[in-house]
């Protein structure tokens, strides 16, 4: 541990790595509610369109938390929240 | 035009190989009355979609006059948009607030485009927070005018509902509202040029063709799904906050 600087940006790429553990969330998330879609359509094929856009729409909500854990693993690579290169 | 503005002008355009940035590259500073304004990727980039969309308007304006009954080629393709952006509208917001079917159209075109323009080696408008946050913060103003011009002292109750007691919840949800409206769609497109940029720096010959395939999913599929999802979103908060 000669380098602090290298400290902080190894323990940073970590950080990035757990931060993307939150996709865990959205995928069981969407692909419930892609399941329950299509048994939707499936026993109602008439209301194809409206079920599809309600999925759709379901299915950007639960990504969000998601799209938090992807912000945060990049801010961490590439955004220097630390300010490692100015030291 | 000498060399230096022609490669600033190119430097709009991405290089792959240079690697990922979060940040997009400053082009040039002007100095307004002692204000450094940054032209950066987004900026310029922005002003080519702005240029090409209202290029387009015009076209469609002078074309206007030569509209049949019977459409076909060119009034064909307008028409299914206007169509479609009219009935997205209407299953969103009831045909009584159709009038927002204009700001909308004109938002989906301008966040479609800069989706797309990822595919031509731009670096995508809607990469950068600042873009999507003043698209969201604009969903934000309309949600609680509508709010306040419909409900009148109903939206201010809104509030305290169901107990006093959860005020500063609600006050903190609201201005969540926003912030995951902007974080999607940057997130999405970011996530998509990072993943793009690490294709790209793979060993040569694995780049031919293969990242098309990429540039499919991630420009095309999720740049127009988050454009939909961004406006029917917009729609459905506005329109939970109209009283009726």
């Amino acid at each position: 541990m000669d380098d602090p600087k290298a400290f902080v940006m190894g323990c940073s790429a970590i950080g990035a790595g757990i931060a993307m553990i939150a996709g865990v969330g959205p995928g069981i998330g969407q692909g419930f509610a892609a399941g329950k879609g299509a048994e939707a359509v499936g026993r109602q094929p008439e209301a194809r369109s409206t079920v599809t856009s309600t999925m759709i729409l379901g299915c950007a909500v639960a990504e969000s938390t998601g799209i938090y854990g992807l912000v945060i693993a990049l801010l961490l690579l590439f955004a220097d929240p630390f300010g490692v290169k100015a030291w | 035009m000498n060399l230096l503005m022609l490669k600033k002008l190119i430097g709009i355009v991405d290089n792959p190989s240079e690697g990922f940035d979060i940040t997009s590259k400053v082009l040039a500073k002007i100095n307004i009355g002692g204000q450094e304004v940054w032209l950066t990727q987004t900026v310029v980039t922005t002003w080519v979609i702005m240029a090409a969309l209202i290029i387009f308007a015009l076209i469609v304006r002078i074309k206007l006059s030569s509209f049949k009954e019977k459409p076909d080629g060119f009034q064909n393709i307008v028409e299914l948009g206007i169509e479609n952006m009219y009935k997205l509208v209407v299953t969103c917001m009831t045909e009584k607030y159709d009038y927002f079917g204009k700001w909308f159209f004109g938002l989906f075109c301008f966040i479609l485009c800069s989706n797309l323009s990822g595919l031509l080696g731009f670096r995508a408008p809607t990469a950068d927070l600042s873009t999507t946050v003043a698209a969201a913060l604009a969903t934000f103003v309309m949600m609680h005018f509508m709010g306040i011009v419909t409900g009148k002292a109903s939206y201010f109750k809104g509030y305290i509902e169901p107990v006093p007691f959860l005020l500063p919840l609600n006050i903190v949800s609201e201005i969540a509202t926003p912030i995951s409206l902007s974080f999607r769609l940057f997130g999405n497109i970011m996530g998509g040029m990072a993943i793009m940029s690490l294709i790209y720096s793979l060993p040569r010959w694995l780049n031919f063709g293969i990242p098309a395939v990429f540039h499919v999913y991630f420009d095309v599929f999720a740049g127009c799904i988050q454009t939909v999802v961004f406006v029917m979103l917009s729609m459905t908060f506005i329109k939970d906050k109209i009283a009726d």
